[in-house]
């Protein structure tokens, strides 16, 4: 049987063993290779497709760390079978256009690991059923993007967009991980199918709104929603085949897998309505409104897939009201629109995959994506223009492409939400129709613009590097692939709704029965209705406004570059940057000094403070044992040897006295009853004396330190506070007797060891390991000495 | 006894944290020390001192002293020593190298 937890593994093992294989097969291409990991897993999934069709689902737990109630759970049923076919379809097109886009001189290796990395990530975020592991994967994707915008790095733009990326979506992510342990809260379990089940009686608990809004926080960040679709434009920079994949097709889908994931759990509520579908269509209006004004084609598409992605967000936000009126025969209506955004993201992956591999076609054939030096690349390029065509139609919305169908049913959810009586929609419902129709005429402007400024009108070969010609045959393969499909998916769309959304569909509305009743029987003609009326319209004014696009598009230079969101972050970024600075240099002196006293000063204020807060200081000195008069003697040797050392002249007197400390300690052993510590003392006293006067023949004298009277100051009251403190802890644990010694169990150390000196026996038997361990650090230190000496010597030094 | 053990372990650690707060590496160094010395003091102070015979089963009579706190010790002192060996050798060697035994000019600042 296939596991799931297969699928999600296979990416990363493979991608462990590119690098050995590239270097033994130089002469081939690696992705020969690679892409033989998404079509095996592609075709393992396709087999599965009749039996999720039939409601089957399959689940694999793979224990992890269950104590925190984190497992490996995968989980597929017919949503995240949507998004696996999508990854592993869409990633074998992907690859095999890539292995004719990037040229062996490329590095590659690193390339198909980061490639492989990031389809097993994907693969992870969509299958997962536990929100950690679901967290792990979803940051990793943004780790893997990272490193695939950055794939360029020698660029300056690949860097700073690559940095944007992960900055904006792991920024949403970590607030996203908070949301999902507030939901652990609130549920008792990270398994998001057991959420769904015991939600409905969280609805009204104080943390459902925060969660609602960080999870909220991680979606639109992945799929570049307004205002964090900033992101998108600059990833840009990276390979075009990872903006056909990662920018378009699947990551930036991250974020509606999330939404579509969630809205059983949050979908009832009036807040995430009304968030999921304005935060929509501000993004669909944003991006198609400043797709028209780009002159990168790759900027067109960036745009342009913002816009979409805003599409199918608001789509879903507009499902989620059927969920908030419940089940019955006239909400049915409502989950269209959650089936429309359904398959407008398979309409999207696959015609945007095809825009942008051609793109890729022209920017790698002619060395430029810029419209204002392109045009009429159509006579000699005939199968780039064809596909181009396809997409671009589709994507405006046209017959006979896939994207006319679900650009319809859009139309369609939007006046259906505007007559829906929940939400106050009938006052303020009219908004949406508006909206999509607006943004529907910047759309095909666009696409207006991505055919005739490239493909029509006077070509200009004076303007490009290299002669306008036709791509090799293997770089279209993909592409026309893709093409297929857009038109296959508009003549059999019900195929594709029968077997592949209507699973979906029972995933996003578990609690709504039969799902062959959310499953609308796709048409390309129904009658002249609003939807069709729109698209006419749209059409109509889309063309005038193109054929006029001269004469309204200073409108953009309207817009101050002052205040737009990139703005913003650059000031975040490189404010933060310089805070960073002033506050690291301002503490991180580099003098061994002020690190020291902030570690006394630290434990001064904290267990001191906690000493005097808790109110622990306690003293009582009659139980003390007696005094002698050769005992107090002894003390104020020390105590003198001590105050000496710190104003001793020379550093011979200073370790005499040092050593004058050690002996009179091992004469305190002694009285305290420790003749093995007496004896240690007095041997490693001396050695330490003789080992300090060796160091002193290879060592300047001591000069007088220039330390002026303030630092002086401060070091002598930390010196004090410290010396304070230790004695209050001292006289305060003297008289701490809350538990019984444990030190009678070694009494019976002859016994237990066979040994009669305790002491000995603790050090050799009862903590052996202990003293082992002590022995490897004198090994280590002495193994240190020795080097130091050693390296000294080579390089022609005295010696030791 | 204690407890003029422990204001003579306070005076100890006072002495110690001065010295590590200087600038000349030796003085560091011997700064660590005594604060070993203190620390060490300490310890035994803990496990009350003066208070039945030397751990030696043979040797003596029930009761004895708190044997846990001196194999502590024991062990202490010896790390202790390992780590005084090895930083005094790398204060010999920094010297060599750097031409100083002023932390202050031992700074680096070649890498900011």
């Amino acid at each position: 049987m296939f596991s799931v937890n297969f699928a999600i593994i296979l990416p990363f093992i493979i991608a462990a063993f590119v690098p050995f294989i590239y270097r033994r097969f130089r002469f081939i291409h690696i992705g020969w290779f690679v892409m033989l990991v998404p079509i095996t897993l592609f075709i393992l999934l396709a087999r599965l497709i009749p039996s999720v069709a039939s409601g089957q689902t399959f689940t694999d737990t793979y224990q992890w760390i269950p104590t925190l109630d984190i497992n490996f759970t995968t989980y597929l049923d017919g949503l995240s079978m949507i998004f696996g076919l999508l990854i592993t379809g869409v990633g074998s097109l992907v690859i095999l256009y890539s292995i004719f886009y990037l040229s062996t001189k490329e590095s590659l290796q690193h390339f198909y690991v980061y490639l492989l990395l990031f389809m097993g990530a994907m693969l992870g975020v969509v299958f997962s059923d536990n929100l950690m592991v679901l967290y792990v994967f979803w940051e990793l994707t943004s780790v893997s993007s990272f490193l695939l915008i950055a794939f360029w790095n020698h660029r300056k733009g690949s860097r700073l967009g690559a940095q944007k990326a992960m900055l904006i979506t792991v920024s949403g992510g970590v607030a996203m991980l908070v949301g999902f342990i507030m939901l652990h809260t609130m549920t008792g379990t990270f398994s998001i199918r057991e959420i769904i089940s015991s939600i409905s009686g969280f609805t009204d608990h104080a943390l459902f709104m925060p969660a609602m809004i960080l999870v909220l926080l991680g979606a639109f960040t992945k799929s570049a929603q307004f205002p964090f679709h900033i992101w998108l434009p600059d990833a840009m920079e990276a390979p075009t085949p990872v903006s056909a994949y990662l920018h378009s097709a699947t990551m930036v889908k991250a974020g509606i897998y999330l939404v579509a994931r969630f809205t059983p759990v949050f979908g009832g509520d009036q807040v995430w309505f009304w968030t999921v579908s304005i935060v929509g269509m501000i993004t669909l209006f944003w991006g198609s409104f400043n797709a028209v004004k780009q002159t990168d084609l790759k900027a067109l598409l960036a745009y342009s897939t913002i816009s979409q992605l805003g599409l199918i967000m608001s789509l879903l936000g507009l499902g989620s009201v059927a969920l908030h009126i419940g089940y019955s025969t006239e909400s049915v209506i409502y989950t269209q629109a959650t089936f429309a955004a359904l398959f407008h993201m398979i309409n999207h992956s696959t015609f945007k995959g095809a825009l942008f591999m051609v793109v890729g076609i022209v920017d790698h054939g002619l060395g430029t994506r810029d419209i204002r030096r392109l045009g009429g690349l159509m006579a000699l390029m005939p199968f780039t223009f064809t596909v181009a065509v396809i997409g671009s139609l589709s994507m405006a919305g046209l017959p006979p492409f896939n994207g006319f169908l679900s650009k319809e049913m859009f139309f369609a959810a939007t006046v259906q939400i505007s007559n829906a009586d929940v939400f106050s929609l009938q006052t303020f419902g009219i908004v949406f129709p508006i909206v999509a129709w607006v943004a529907s005429i910047f759309t095909f402007i666009y696409c207006m613009i991505f055919i005739f400024k490239t493909f029509l009108g006077p070509a200009q070969p004076e303007k490009l590097d290299k002669p306008i010609h036709e791509a090799p045959m293997g770089m279209l393969i993909s592409p026309l692939i893709l093409a297929a499909f857009v038109v296959g998916i508009f003549f059999f769309p019900n195929l594709l709704g029968n077997y592949i959304l209507r699973p979906a569909m029972s995933s996003i509305y578990p609690t709504f029965g039969d799902a062959f009743n959310l499953t609308p029987s796709i048409s390309a003609w129904h009658g002249v209705k609003p939807e069709l009326l729109m698209t006419i319209g749209v059409v109509l004014v889309g063309a005038i406004l193109y054929k006029i696009l001269k004469k309204w598009k200073p409108i953009y230079g309207l817009f101050s570059q002052k205040y737009t969101f990139n703005t913003l972050y650059n000031n975040v970024l490189s404010l933060s940057e310089k805070g960073s600075g002033v506050v690291t240099r301002g503490y991180m002196t580099g003098f061994l000094k002020d690190y020291i006293a902030y570690i006394f000063g630290f434990f001064i204020i904290v267990v001191g403070g906690f000493l005097f807060y808790s109110g622990a200081f306690s003293m009582d000195i009659s139980t003390n044992a007696p005094i002698r008069l050769y005992e107090v003697i002894l003390v104020a040797v020390m105590a003198i040897a001590a105050f000496a050392m710190l104003f001793a002249k020379s550093r011979m007197t200073a370790t005499l006295l040092n050593g004058v400390l050690g002996y009179s300690i091992a004469i305190f052993f002694v009285i305290f009853r420790a003749p093995d510590l007496a004896l240690t003392q007095l041997v490693v006293e001396s050695v330490t004396t003789a080992l300090f006067l060796l160091a002193f023949s290879h060592l300047p004298d001591w000069k007088k330190e220039k330390t002026t009277i303030k630092t002086k100051w401060i070091n002598g009251i930390i010196s004090i506070a410290m010396g304070v403190l230790v004695m209050l802890i001292g006289l305060s644990v003297l008289n701490y007797n809350k538990f019984e010694t444990i030190s009678s169990y070694f009494e019976d150390a002859y016994e237990l060891a066979g040994g009669a000196n305790i002491v000995n026996a603790i050090l050799g038997d009862f903590r052996g390991f202990d003293t082992m361990l002590e022995v490897v650090v004198l090994f280590i230190a002495g193994l240190g000495v020795y080097t130091m000496i050693k390296l000294k010597s080579e390089k022609g030094g005295d010696k030791e | 006894m204690e407890t003029l053990i422990i204001l003579l372990i306070g005076i100890l650690v006072t002495v110690a944290t001065y010295l590590i707060l200087s600038r000349n590496i030796i003085r560091v160094i011997l700064g660590t020390a005594v604060f070993s010395h203190a620390v060490h003091l300490l310890i035994l102070t803990m496990g009350d001192l003066k208070r039945g015979s030397v751990p030696l089963l043979k040797e003596a009579e029930a009761p004895y002293t708190d044997a846990l706190p001196q194999a502590l010790i024991l062990t202490a002192i010896v790390i202790s020593f390992a780590v005084t060996a090895f930083i005094l050798v790398l204060a010999f060697r920094a010297y060599q190298e750097a031409g100083s035994d002023d932390l202050h000019e031992l700074r680096g600042t070649n890498d900011e």
